[in-house]
């Protein structure tokens, strides 16, 4: 964090200071409660700008299954406004408090902005699938809408899509609209001792291409394995009423009893585990080991692993084996390991959390082709025209 | 009537020279030049509109996409793609001195794989076509806009397509991987892939949309899911449209989600009753089709939930289907709905506005006085999950006056949806019809912004500058 740090309770007060440091060319580190501040690149910024004073739930309208919500809004605070009316954020955020070593929550804004998601993303769609409309400011300060408060909206270029998982690297997200769900009556998971990650990854396919909606699909490798070293466990999960739980339970333990031994995990144990994939706790990483994800065809997943274990690192396959989360050491040679085998699965990588060193001096992101780059700078550009916001947060130069 | 920009003199008098070009790239019946074979491309689904292109190609390849798109570059020629010609908001609306590229041509299913659960498609296969594809699997596409027999995957991106089931299964930019598309400069770029949420800005999102103002959809990478066991519908009908808004709010609030929601007035009622015989209760103010999955238990059980909280609001009928045959008849009048109103006025625009859900009763109100206002008929069906709202208009297309005053109508529906906190356009796109009302939902400041964005992708305006935003923005 940088010494300088202004926290402005008002929208106005943002777009004035954002208007400022285009003028006079001040880049800006953009931040809410800053609780992901160690992921991607370090910022080089002398100022942060926090939206961690533009609190407060602006409507929430269960019936209309919309929630608005000011961009430094803790996400406890939504989740629990939700909580009380049996709904919640379908896409699931993970809490990375424990992975950032952070205090403070995140804000619903740095949810956004970085469109994390949790299991759930498999079916539900990610955080981007469920942004509505949202309020920000632009580099010249304007504040801008897009989208609206209604689930069904084709008004126009949609900037909810671009501004989610820019990392305020486009706008200063001042406010954001949701769609939500009602949740679950209640839960349980499929746990199946696998042979090994290809046949685990394989199960989870065939789970979530059954017709019992499975809601959640990951894959514990042995090393952190709740059932000892020996085994693989692939998870599948169903939330539903109580009644069809048990029905699709009971079908799915039929169809995927050729892949292992299965074991029903109940509601109460069901919630705990998938709160633990969620925040990749599995994977155990210790405080100086980097973290990878890195996302591919689902098939691909186990050669992702494999190729990652071999070169020293430990995995956690969530998203039905297509989000291969990587713990290892913090080292360039091992981050030159994990690109490679992003690049040769098709897939994407995103160095998620590093020292900074190592953080600065690499790419945390894949490059894009030519052509695309070119169009991202212009795209920067029409948003941002000095470059103050978050520069370097993403990319090197940009 | 909208205006058009000035079509570009120097264009109009090289013609001869430029189809002679683009049917170089694109051969023997891939450039249309004649005016008689033009004419099937000169409107689309807003039949009102209409304009014969300088040429149309027909490319069977993304790098003939590319080559096309390069030549009009170098050249200043606008270009506007064309899917199957079904959009409702004159999205595929010609220019004079444009070439249309239609992407027809381009419909090979080229990957399923039912293991990742996605399929790879050129931009001209049908949405029904993916779903046919799969289907043997057990598989299906899950956005149905009701044009889905025709309208192509590539359009269905461009426009952001809905239908009656996403308020379960979403739209498409939630069902998308991945995207081939040719720039406005003709370069190739793919976004996304075979995986979920690609790292870096969200192209794929951005794309979609956007209503070919930012580049070409050549090839499409769609997730595909698994059908449910089975699905079954029920109908409901009450005494008034407040009651029956109510009856939804109800439903949702107690947790279900049902696959469809859908909601018809009176006089939506009566005109799909007279053209299908459904055996819609003709009393009512309003009706309900609901729609839920799963087992046949699972069925049983969420239709008695959903029956019983209905039964709270004084239904006039309550009508649970037993079979998947009477699930079909229950579906049938709502869709004929467009067919129902098209026999029963010669002409009529289907409007497409979003409301927040609560705001139903009010605006349907409103929408009442207006058509008394105007003198002009109006059936509105309603996506009630998700505030979608269908108002379709009655006029007489040989009465230039009841044409006038429809077009007026629908845009006081439209300003309406956005004064209750709406918006202009939930499915159908802004196209050419809504366009000059964009001021009335966005600030200047904010269409700047968007136009800012589209000349990151295409500097000269050359991609579909007619379409989306007021004309004054174009570089005309």
């Amino acid at each position: 964090m940088s010494a300088d740090q202004i926290a402005p309770h008002r929208e106005s007060d943002i777009a004035r200071e954002v208007a400022l440091a285009t003028e006079t060319r001040t880049p800006l580190a953009i931040e809410g409660n800053g609780s992901k501040r160690a992921l991607l690149r370090p910022v080089q910024a002398a100022r942060t700008l926090s939206t961690r004073n533009l609190t407060g739930i602006t409507l929430y309208r269960p019936t209309e299954l919309i929630i608005s919500a000011r961009a430094g809004t803790p996400l406890p605070e939504i989740e629990a406004a939700l909580a009380g009316k049996g709904q919640m954020l379908a896409p699931e955020p993970p809490d990375t408090r424990a992975l950032f070593g952070a205090d403070l929550p995140a804000t619903i804004g740095g949810i956004v902005a970085t469109n994390l998601s949790g299991p759930r993303r498999i079916t539900a769609g990610a955080i981007r699938d469920h942004l509505m409309g949202i309020r920000f400011v632009n580099g010249a300060g304007e504040v801008v809408r897009s989208g609206g408060r209604v689930l069904k909206n084709v008004t126009g270029l949609d900037l909810c899509k671009l501004l989610a998982g820019s990392h305020g690297t486009l706008g200063v997200l001042t406010e954001v609209t949701l769609k939500v769900l009602p949740a679950a009556e209640t839960s349980a998971s499929l746990g199946i001792r696998v042979p090994d990650i290809a046949t685990g990854v394989k199960a989870l396919s065939a789970g979530l291409g059954s017709p019992y909606g499975v809601t959640g699909a990951a894959l514990i490798p042995a090393f952190c394995g709740p059932d000892g070293p020996a085994n693989h466990v692939a998870f599948l999960r169903l939330e539903d009423f109580a009644e069809s739980v048990a029905y699709r339970g009971a079908r799915l333990a039929e169809a995927l009893a050729p892949y292992g031994d299965l074991r029903m995990l109940e509601a109460e144990e069901s919630t705990a585990l998938w709160a633990a994939i969620r925040d990749a706790q599995p994977l155990g990483a210790g405080d100086a080991e980097a973290i990878w994800r890195v996302s591919v065809r689902p098939s691909a997943g186990p050669g992702v692993a494999a190729a990652a274990q071999a070169a020293g690192a430990r995995c956690l396959l969530d998203w039905g084996g297509g989000l291969v989360w990587i713990a290892g050491p913090a080292t360039e040679a091992m981050h030159a390991a994990v690109v490679a085998v992003a690049a040769a699965a098709r897939g994407a990588f995103t160095l998620f959390r590093a020292p900074e060193p190592l953080r600065a001096a690499v790419a945390v992101l894949p490059e894009e082709p030519a052509a695309l780059a070119a169009i991202g700078a212009r795209v920067k550009a029409a948003l941002d025209p000095a470059g103050v916001l978050n520069p370097g947060r993403m990319r090197a130069g940009l | 009537m909208i205006a058009l920009p000035k079509p570009k003199p120097e264009v109009l008098a090289r013609r001869d020279e430029i189809v002679a070009a683009l049917r170089a790239i694109v051969p023997g019946e891939g450039t249309i030049s004649e005016p008689l074979r033009l004419k099937p491309y000169e409107t689309d689904g807003l039949t009102a509109y209409r304009m014969p292109p300088l040429a149309v190609v027909l490319p069977t390849t993304t790098a003939q996409v590319a080559a096309v798109m390069r030549y009009c570059h170098q050249h200043g020629i606008r270009v506007v793609p064309r899917g199957a010609g079904t959009s409702l908001s004159g999205g595929a609306l010609p220019l004079e001195d444009a070439v249309v590229i239609g992407l027809m041509r381009m419909n090979r299913i080229l990957e399923v794989d039912f293991e990742d659960r996605l399929a790879v498609v050129e931009a001209g296969v049908t949405n029904l076509g993916i779903t046919k594809a799969v289907e043997h699997e057990g598989f299906f596409y899950a956005p149905d806009p009701s044009s889905q027999l025709a309208c192509m995957i590539g359009g269905n991106v461009n426009m952001n397509s809905g239908g009656a089931h996403c308020l379960k299964y979403g739209v498409t930019a939630n069902n998308l991987l991945g995207l081939t598309f040719v720039t406005p400069t003709g370069e190739i770029v793919q976004v996304g892939g075979a995986h979920l949420d690609a790292a870096g800005y969200d192209w794929l999102g951005l794309m979609t949309g956007s209503e070919g103002q930012l580049g070409i959809v050549t090839e499409v990478t769609v997730r595909i899911l698994r059908g449910p066991e089975g699905a079954r519908a029920m109908l409901a009908a009450f005494k008034g449209t407040e009651i029956a808004g109510q009856a939804v709010d109800a439903i949702i609030g107690s947790g279900i989600i049902p696959v469809a929601l859908e909601f018809m007035d009176k006089p939506c009622i009566h005109a799909c009753e007279a053209f299908a015989h459904a055996g819609y209760p003709l009393d009512a103010e309003a009706m309900l089709i609901i729609e839920v999955e799963g087992s046949e238990a699972e069925q049983d059980s969420l239709l008695a939930k959903i029956k019983e909280i209905c039964a709270r609001f004084d239904p006039i009928s309550l009508k649970v289907a037993q079979t998947a045959e009477e699930s079909v008849a229950i579906w049938k009048g709502r869709k004929g709905a467009f067919g129902a109103v098209g026999r029963i006025s010669p002409d009529y625009l289907c409007m497409d506005g979003t409301i927040p859900t609560g705001e139903l009763p009010g605006v349907l109100k409103r929408i009442g006085e207006m058509s008394e206002q105007y003198g002009l008929k109006v059936a509105n069906v309603f996506h009630a999950g998700d505030g979608n709202l269908h108002p379709l208009i009655m006029f007489d297309a040989n009465d230039p006056e009841s044409f006038r005053k429809a077009e007026a109508f629908g845009a006081d529906i439209l300003k309406l949806c956005v004064e209750v906190g709406g918006c202009l356009t939930g499915e159908h796109g802004v196209g050419v019809e809504k366009r000059d009302l964009m001021g009335v939902q966005f600030a200047r400041h904010e269409l700047d912004q968007q136009r800012r964005i589209k000349t990151a992708f295409d500097p000269a305006w050359l991609l579909n500058p007619h379409k989306v935003f007021p004309l004054e923005d174009a570089a005309a």
